[in-house]
């Protein structure tokens, strides 16, 4: 469509409400219009990057599953707000691949590079 | 200034923020490339919504603003069929006894959204902080 730089910020856990899940329905269509988002993941938002989630008991998608498959819509810039992974003592947790961990310097930079913000 | 306006929060004081700042931008000359509802914010634009007596029926105060501006307001369509929110061709297709959105919105997909926030000088979000 354009070489609009979009930043998405997901802030919210993935479960519970659908709010994480339309910001990832957001990305992948930015992805199909060839206007690949980057993501950033900060406060709750980091605890959709939780490994081997369960949802069968509330009975809604894999928000894990959806997020490993950004790479195919070529969405591969992610970026976690260290300071929430500290937050929640998941410091040592894997992240998806290629993910950064950046720090309240580094969000700020994201956030002024992007041309376009559509913070959830 | 160009806006595009992202409307999360269902009817109440965030959405209704959100038609405020449309009908003062459009008085102070800007223009409103689009309304997207997403997520929640669909709500906005349920028909069969009766508000309580002495409270504001927003899906009509919507409705009537687009109306008198032609603004176009588009319904997230996955956002708005698992809501029950459906137009006459959504009702159709899912063989439901009919439709449920007000006149004025249209239901659509993100592409939309993406479509407007790059026609845009400014994209505002209204609700989705919980």
């Amino acid at each position: 469509m354009s070489a609009v730089k979009l930043l998405l910020v997901c802030r919210h856990a993935p479960y519970g409400n659908s709010l994480a899940r339309s910001t990832l329905d957001t990305a992948l269509a930015a992805g199909a219009f060839d206007m690949a988002p980057t993501l950033l993941f900060m406060a709750e938002g980091v605890l959709q990057l939780l490994p081997e989630q369960d949802p069968t008991d509330v009975g809604t998608r894999n928000h894990r599953k959806v997020l490993d498959s950004l790479p195919l819509y070529d969405i591969d810039q992610l970026y976690v707000d260290g300071a929430a992974l500290a937050e929640y003592g998941l410091t040592d947790m894997p992240l998806p691949e290629g993910a950064v961990v950046v720090d309240g310097d580094g969000m700020r930079k994201l956030l002024q590079a992007a041309d376009h913000l559509l913070g959830f | 200034m160009k806006y595009a306006l992202l409307v999360l929060a269902p009817p109440g004081s965030a959405s209704y923020s959100a038609l405020h700042f449309a009908r003062a931008a459009l008085e102070r000359g800007h223009s409103i490339e689009r309304v997207f509802f997403l997520d929640d914010g669909v709500n906005n634009g349920l028909d069969t919504t009766v508000p309580p007596q002495g409270e504001r029926d927003i899906p009509a105060l919507w409705g009537a603003f687009a109306r008198e501006t032609g603004v176009e307001l588009v319904l997230c369509v996955s956002s708005a069929v698992r809501r029950g929110l459906l137009d006459a061709t959504e009702a159709q297709r899912h063989e439901k006894p009919g439709p449920t959105v007000t006149e004025g919105f249209t239901i659509g997909g993100l592409g939309l959204l993406l479509e407007a926030s790059v026609a845009s000088d400014r994209v505002l979000t209204f609700g989705g902080q919980a």
